[in-house]
C-alpha cells in the first residue's frame, strides 16, 4: 500500500528551560529546535548525555518537570497544536495518541499491579475497552511484544520478570492506547548487550506491522544507522545537524557529527578509539557564539563571537556552522 | 508462609525475652518498694524486711526473674504491692477505657495525617504544603500535655463547653473522649504527615509514575491508585506501632485527664514502685506491639506482591 507521506509531528522554534534557586539560574534545555516527522517514519536523536534529547521527549508530551517550562514554540501533532491544547486535552492524547518507552525498565513499572492491568491501562482509559475484550486486547499486545505464554505472564507482577521481558511489556504499555507516535528515550540502555539488538528488531518489526511514527533517543550512532530514516543531532540544546541516515553518515558536514561518527568503535580496528575532547558545556553557562567552538579542531575567531545559522542543502540536510556557510557559498 | 511464621515467632519470643530482662532490671533499680513504708510512723526496720520478704524480694535476682517469666508463661503477672489484687485483672479492668480513647485517637491521627500529608506531597512548595509542614512541627514539638493543658483551658474551663475529668460510664459517652482523644491525637499525626509526606513524595519521583502520566492517566487514577498504594506501607507500619503506644503508654494524657485507662496504671505503678503492675503493663504492650507487627507483616503481603510470593 502506498500512500502520500503526511507530517505527523511538527516542532517549530521550540524553547524550554529549567529555572532553579528562585529564578536566579536558568538553564535553557531545549534551545529553539526544529524538525518534522512524517507518518511511519523513525528519527534518531543523538547526542552527548545532557545535550536536551530527553527534555525534547518530554516537551512532546507537554510533561517537563516541575521546573521545567516550554518558553514557546509549536508541536504541530497531527494536524493540530499541542501548544494551544487544554491540560485535559493533552492528557487525552497521551497514551492514545502518543506512547513512550523509557530508559529504565526496572523501574518504569508499578511494582504492586500485574502486568494484565499496566497493560491495559490506556486502552481503558483512552478507548473505552472493556471487559473481555480487554484481556483480549492484553494477550494481543503482549503477543506482539513476544511475550512467552502471554495469558499465564499477564497475571503476574513486575518483580517477576527480567529486565529485557519488562521493557517488551514497557513497548506493549506504549502500543496499549493505539498511538502514532512512539518516543522511545534511550530504550536499550539498560538492557544487556544481547538483548539489545533483540529490542531494536521487535521495535522495528512493530513499526513496520502497526506504521506509527518513532522517535528514537540514543547516543548510539550504530543503532541509528540500523533503526532511523533520518537523525537529528543535538548539542547543547540545539539540533546542529539533520538529515537522512545516508546523508549524515556519508557526509557529515558539521565537525561535531564528524567527531561523532568518528568515535563509534569498529570491528578489527586496533588503533585506539577516538574520544571527543573536552566535555559537554554546562548549559547554564554557555560558551559564546558556536556552543561547539572550546572541542572544534576548526574552530575560528568567528566561531567564537558569533553563532553560525542554520544552512539548507539541496538534499535536506541542515547544518549549523560556518563551514556549512562557507560550503554553501562556494556551491 | 509457614517457615515465614515460625522465624517470626522465634524472633518475637527473642524480643519478648529481651524485654522483660529489660523491665525487670529497670524497676529494681527504682529501690526497694518496702522502703516506702518508712513514711508511716514507728516503721522499723524488721517491719519492712518482712514485707520485702512478703513480696518476695528477699530472694536472689536470678530466682526472682526465673519466678518472673515462669509467670509470665502461665499468664500470671502477679499481685500488685499497693493494690493487693492481681495485675491480669487491674489491667483488662483499664483495657476497655484505654482502647476506647486509643480508638479515637488513631482516628484522629490518621483522619489528619493521611490526608494532609497526601495534599502537601501532591501540592508540594504550595500553600498547601507550608499549612502541611507547620502543622505536622507543631504535632511533633508540642508536648501532649502543653496541647492537653490548652484544651482544657479553652474548651473545659473558658468555654465549658466539655467535662475534662475522668469518665462518665456506658461506652457512648462522647462528652469525656473528645479531648483526651483530641490531645493525645494531635501528637500521632503530625508524625502520621511527616511519613505520608515523604514517602507519597519519593513515590510520585519515580519513573513508574512518570510512565503514568506518560500513559495520560487521569491525576486522580495516577494518585490514588499508584501513588497511594505505593507508599503506605511505611505508613501502615507507623500507624500500627502508635495504636499500641497509645493503648498501652498514653501515661500524660491519661493523667492530665484522670483517663482511667493503662497510661494511668502504669503510673500509678511507676510512682509506687509496684513491680508485679510496672512489669505487666510493660510485657503486654510488648506482646501487643510484636503481635501487631506481625499482623502488619501480613498485611505487607496484601499490599506488596514482592513480599508476597517471595514467602
Amino acid at each position: 500500500m502506498v500512500t502520500a507521506t503526511k507530517t505527523l509531528l511538527k516542532v517549530t522554534d521550540l524553547y524550554a528551560q529549567f529555572t532553579g534557586f528562585g529564578g536566579t539560574r536558568v538553564v535553557r534545555a531545549i534551545d529553539g529546535i526544529n524538525f518534522t516527522l512524517d507518518q511511519g517514519e523513525t528519527m534518531g536523536l543523538v547526542g552527548e548525555s545532557g545535550c536536551g534529547k530527553t527534555t525534547t521527549c518530554h516537551a512532546i508530551f507537554r510533561l517537563l518537570p516541575p521546573a521545567g517550562d516550554i518558553v514557546s514554540g509549536s508541536i504541530e501533532f497531527d494536524g493540530q497544536d499541542l501548544m494551544q491544547l487544554s491540560d485535559s486535552e493533552m492528557r487525552s492524547i497521551r497514551g492514545r495518541d502518543m506512547g513512550m518507552i523509557l530508559q529504565d525498565p526496572m523501574a518504569s513499572l508499578d511494582p504492586l499491579f500485574t502486568i494484565m492491568d499496566q497493560v491495559a491501562e490506556p486502552a481503558h482509559h483512552h478507548r473505552g475497552v472493556r471487559g473481555g475484550s480487554l484481556r483480549e486486547r492484553v494477550v494481543e499486545l503482549l503477543r506482539s511484544v513476544r511475550i512467552p505464554s502471554p495469558e499465564i505472564r499477564m497475571r503476574e507482577f513486575p518483580h517477576q520478570m527480567s529486565g529485557g521481558m519488562r521493557q517488551r511489556i514497557v513497548g506493549a504499555i506504549s502500543l496499549s492506547g493505539g498511538p502514532k507516535l512512539i518516543v522511545a528515550d534511550e530504550p536499550t540502555t539498560n538492557l544487556d548487550v544481547t538483548i539489545q539488538l533483540q529490542y531494536l528488531n521487535l521495535l522495528r518489526d512493530l513499526q513496520q506491522e502497526t506504521g506509527v511514527s518513532l522517535v528514537f533517543v540514543t547516543h548510539n550512532l550504530g543503532i541509528v544507522a540500523k533503526m532511523c530514516d533520518k537523525v537529528a543531532v543535538m548539542y547543547a540544546g540545539k539540533i546542529v545537524e539533520q538529515g537522512s541516515v545516508r546523508n549524515i553518515y556519508n557526509n557529515p558536514r558539521h565537525p561535531y557529527t564528524q567527531a561523532l561518527i568518528q568515535s563509534i568503535p569498529r570491528l578489527g580496528n586496533k588503533d585506539p578509539l577516538y574520544v571527543i575532547p573536552g566535555q559537554p558545556p554546562n548549559l547554564a553557562e554557555l560558551p559564546t557564539g558556536c556552543a561547539f567552538h572550546p572541542r572544534c579542531p576548526f574552530a575560528t575567531e568567528k566561531c567564537i563571537n558569533e553563532e553560525p545559522p542554520y544552512v539548507s542543502f539541496g538534499d535536506g540536510q541542515e547544518s549549523k556552522c560556518w563551514l556549512s556557510v562557507e560550503e554553501a557559498k562556494n556551491g | 508462609m509457614k517457615t515465614f511464621i515460625a522465624k517470626r515467632l522465634l524472633s518475637s519470643l527473642a524480643t519478648l525475652l529481651v524485654l522483660s530482662i529489660i523491665i525487670f532490671a529497670l524497676v529494681r533499680a527504682s529501690g526497694n518498694p518496702a522502703e516506702l513504708l518508712y513514711e508511716y510512723p514507728g516503721a522499723r526496720e524488721e517491719d519492712i524486711a518482712r514485707q520485702a520478704a512478703a513480696w518476695g524480694l528477699d530472694q536472689s535476682w536470678p530466682e526472682q526473674y526465673v519466678s518472673f517469666v515462669w509467670n509470665i508463661a502461665r499468664f500470671d503477672y502477679g499481685q500488685s504491692f499497693q493494690y493487693g489484687t492481681s495485675v491480669r485483672s487491674l489491667y483488662f479492668d483499664r483495657l476497655p477505657n484505654s482502647l476506647l480513647l486509643a480508638f479515637w485517637a488513631f482516628l484522629i491521627s490518621m483522619a489528619i495525617g493521611i490526608p494532609l500529608g497526601i495534599m502537601s506531597a501532591v501540592k508540594v512548595d504550595s500553600l498547601w504544603d507550608s499549612v502541611g509542614k507547620t502543622f505536622a512541627l507543631l504535632g511533633l514539638s508540642v508536648p501532649s500535655f502543653f496541647v492537653a493543658l490548652l484544651l482544657v483551658l479553652l474548651f473545659g474551663v473558658k468555654l465549658e463547653w466539655l467535662p475534662f475529668l475522668g469518665k462518665a460510664e456506658g461506652f457512648f459517652d462522647w462528652q469525656h473522649l473528645i479531648l483526651p482523644s483530641l490531645s493525645l491525637g494531635w501528637f500521632f499525626s503530625g508524625a502520621m504527615l511527616r511519613l505520608t509526606r515523604s514517602s507519597m513524595l519519593e513515590v510520585l519521583g519515580s519513573e513508574y509514575i512518570k510512565l503514568c502520566r506518560l500513559k495520560g492517566l487521569p491525576e486522580k487514577v495516577v494518585i490514588v491508585k499508584h501513588a497511594l498504594k505505593n507508599s503506605f506501607i511505611p505508613v501502615l507500619t507507623l500507624a500500627a506501632v502508635n495504636l499500641v503506644v497509645m493503648i498501652n503508654v498514653a501515661v500524660v494524657v491519661e493523667v492530665v485527664f484522670s483517663w482511667p485507662g493503662i497510661g494511668r496504671l502504669l503510673y500509678d505503678g511507676l510512682i509506687n514502685r509496684d513491680f508485679p503492675l510496672v512489669q505487666g503493663v510493660v510485657v503486654m504492650a510488648g506482646v501487643m506491639i510484636v503481635g501487631t507487627n506481625f499482623i502488619v507483616d501480613v498485611l505487607y503481603g496484601y499490599l506488596d506482591p514482592r513480599i508476597r510470593l517471595t514467602r
